[in-house]
């Protein structure tokens, strides 16, 4: 048999990008005007709302001399109300989930699957294209968020934010982003992988119950099992702390919620041996500058980076492979 | 590979883990013609059709179409070559001027120029009236034919056409006839895949069976129905006079098979032509009364059947 299978290997013509803007600016057109997003929108800024008012009552409550009020307005909740900051450990992924759990599969269903790839166009387009219009999608929605917040922030608190705050908030807009980057990649893969859309956002939302709820509870059970503590020595105590951190960090949802920490509370400088639930018994005098919070998760933001190019390189193989016949 | 070629393939084999949908398949599709390909359920015409359009690899062989590998260039193939896939779906949110659009701009068809081809293509095939309306209210007709209008803003020197008539009404199908017979008045070569042979037979120069991943047949209906029918060429004729001397002048007439008496004064000549001339000279040569001829042409029902028969009985002799 010849041997012409390995087409892989030889070079392909043209440009893997053609016609990848025109998937983008359709795919954002349909996620601008479709009935789940707006739903989905809605939630968010009413939560969002709602969360900023308890923070601005807690804020004027206290009456502190604190230098970063913008940045309360994200970590500060006023009971039974939890910060805007929680919400959007869950609020991201569900929006991210929305927008892709069908991205291929419907394209399958509705038939336009072979349709489409029959034009002059590599699956890659299709698939990038469809990845970045969402996620382009995700930052317009978060930064208009970010926009609503500040701005009640200024009309309610009566001051504007500091240059240091606004650069904060901004790193934290972009971690946010990307947290949702790698809820995408993963319902996009889930997408490719499951025909039926229902499965695939089931599928998913498993995932992010499991990370959301389950994870933390069995990497404590998983720790000890891994760095036992036979002796109560302080090292092997030090290493079973380690390693729960560790596994802790497997998850995203961590990963995003120990970035969000330093960058909003400037007086966090470590990360780690405590978890950040209960990081505010961990502060110790000033406030860091930015640059020194950022390098202390920049660990983080580039696993969530890497987490969502790993995914979505999974997804691309996958793709690559399918049988277009629906 | 020659020019004169718009589609060539050589050893085209595809497996599918186990089964194989098309086993070293030699296929050539001259330019300007109308081919047609047809098979029962599961021959391999779609996989085949996949393959010329690089959207699933070979295992093995090699192909050209319009001079390009599929494998290879698949966007030079993909730009030039419009196809119709056999189960055609559109976003149905979105009117039809827009699902139009949407795929000019994913073939880089310049903005004003798209325009101007998607209204000229839209008013070819009787949307214009509905062009701004979602396509969910479409019928299926009009599904298929949006279909049509989405290869003609194409442009395309090939189209691959994939059971485009299943589900449309007879008036609907006539006149997707007359579209493809339209396209070749313009040098547009057709790949056509189908099952409703009479259509095939209408508009095809030349036809292609598939059975069980291989072309087992190929050629004009006329070549095949030599092959399969002996023949296929029915003339019937009436007349008047002595029945033996009749028989006997008409089994004389060049390129005829057989002549059975059917009724009273009708006979059936079956010819590798049409010989309805040298009948009537037979018949007013043995002194009988010409009444009337009919040509019965090769059909293509026919040599499907035949061939199918034939397949069964082989396949029955070798059990036993
Ligand atoms: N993804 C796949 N995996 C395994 N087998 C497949 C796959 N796709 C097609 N086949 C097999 O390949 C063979 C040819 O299928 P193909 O669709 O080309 O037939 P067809 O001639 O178009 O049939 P139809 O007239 O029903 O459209 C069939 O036996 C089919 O089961
Ligand atoms: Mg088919």
């Amino acid at each position: 048999m010849s041997q012409h299978v390995l087409r892989r290997e030889r070079a392909r013509e043209g440009s893997p990008w053609t016609g990848m803007w025109a998937v983008v600016a359709k795919e954002m057109a349909d996620n601008l005007t479709s009935a789940r997003m707006h739903i989905l929108e809605l939630l968010i800024a009413l939560t969002a709302v709602g969360a900023v008012y308890g923070a601005i009552q807690e804020i004027m409550n206290t009456i502190s001399e604190d230098r970063f009020l913008f940045l309360k307005l994200f970590t500060e909740g006023r009971l039974p109300m939890p910060a805007f900051l929680e919400f959007l450990g869950f609020l991201v992924p569900l929006l991210a989930i929305a927008m892709s759990f069908d991205a291929i599969n419907g394209e399958f269903n509705r038939r336009t699957m072979s349709r489409i790839l029959a034009q002059p166009i590599y699956r890659d387009a299709l698939l990038f294209g469809k990845f970045l219009a969402h996620l382009f999608t995700l930052a317009l929605v978060l930064t208009a968020i970010w926009l609503l917040i500040i701005g009640l922030g200024i009309v309610r608190l009566g001051l504007p934010p500091s240059g240091e705050e606004m650069a904060r908030l901004l790193w934290f807009l972009l971690a946010t982003i990307f947290y949702g980057g790698i809820w995408l990649a993963l319902a996009m893969v889930l997408s490719i992988e499951f025909r039926q859309p229902a499965t695939a956002a089931l599928s998913a939302i498993a995932v992010w119950l499991f990370f959301a709820v389950f994870w933390k509870m069995i990497a404590n059970v998983l720790a000890p099992v891994i760095s036992p503590v036979r002796y109560g020595f302080p090292e092997e105590q030090l290493r079973l702390v380690q390693t729960q951190l560790f596994l802790w960090r497997l998850s995203p949802n961590t990963l995003y919620g120990e970035i969000a920490m330093a960058l909003l509370r400037p007086e966090i400088r470590v990360m780690g041996f405590i978890s950040p639930v209960q990081l505010s018994g961990a502060i110790l005098g000033t406030p860091l500058p930015l640059s020194q919070s950022l390098l202390l998760v920049w660990p983080q933001m580039t696993g969530l980076v890497a987490a969502t190019i790993l995914l979505f390189a999974l997804g691309y193989v996958l793709f690559q492979r399918q049988e277009i016949r629906a | 590979m020659a020019e004169e070629y718009v589609i060539e393939t050589r050893g085209l084999t595809k497996e599918y883990d186990g089964t194989v949908a098309v086993r070293d398949l030699n296929l050539r599709v001259r330019k300007g013609e109308v081919f047609g390909v047809l098979g029962p359920n599961g021959s391999g015409k779609t996989t085949t059709i996949l393959m010329l359009l690089g959207l699933t690899d070979p295992t093995a062989g090699e192909m050209r179409v319009l001079g390009f590998d599929p494998m290879r260039q698949p966007l030079s193939v993909k730009a030039r070559v419009g196809y119709l896939p056999d189960q055609v779906g559109f976003y149905d949110e979105l009117t039809a001027r827009e699902n139009l659009i949407y795929i000019a701009k994913l073939n880089g068809i310049p903005r004003k120029e798209a325009y101007r081809r998607i209204d000229e293509a839209l008013a070819q095939m009787g949307l214009a009236d509905v062009a701004d309306r979602p396509v969910a209210t479409f019928s299926r007709g009009m599904r298929q034919r949006l279909g049509l209008a989405e290869i003609l803003i194409k442009r395309p020197q090939l189209v691959i056409l994939d059971e485009p008539t299943q589900g449309l009404d007879p008036q609907a199908a006539r006149e997707f006839l007359d579209i493809i017979r339209d396209l070749r008045s313009h040098g547009i070569s057709v790949l056509l895949a189908s099952h409703l042979l009479y259509q095939v037979q209408a508009v095809c120069d030349r036809v292609g069976l598939f059975h069980k991943g291989r072309m087992v047949l190929e050629g004009t209906v006329q070549e095949l129905a030599r092959q399969i029918l002996g023949g296929g060429y029915r003339v019937q004729v009436e007349a008047e006079g002595p029945r033996e001397i009749l028989l006997q002048a008409l089994r004389k007439v060049p390129d005829t098979l057989s002549v059975q008496p059917v009724n009273g004064r009708v006979y059936e000549l079956l010819a590798q032509r049409d010989v309805r001339p040298e009948a009537a000279q037979a018949v007013v040569q043995a002194g009988g009364k010409l009444l009337s001829l009919m040509l019965e042409e090769p059909n293509l029902e026919e040599i499907y059947a035949r061939y199918f028969q034939e397949v069964e009985h082989e396949s029955a002799r070798a059990a036993a």
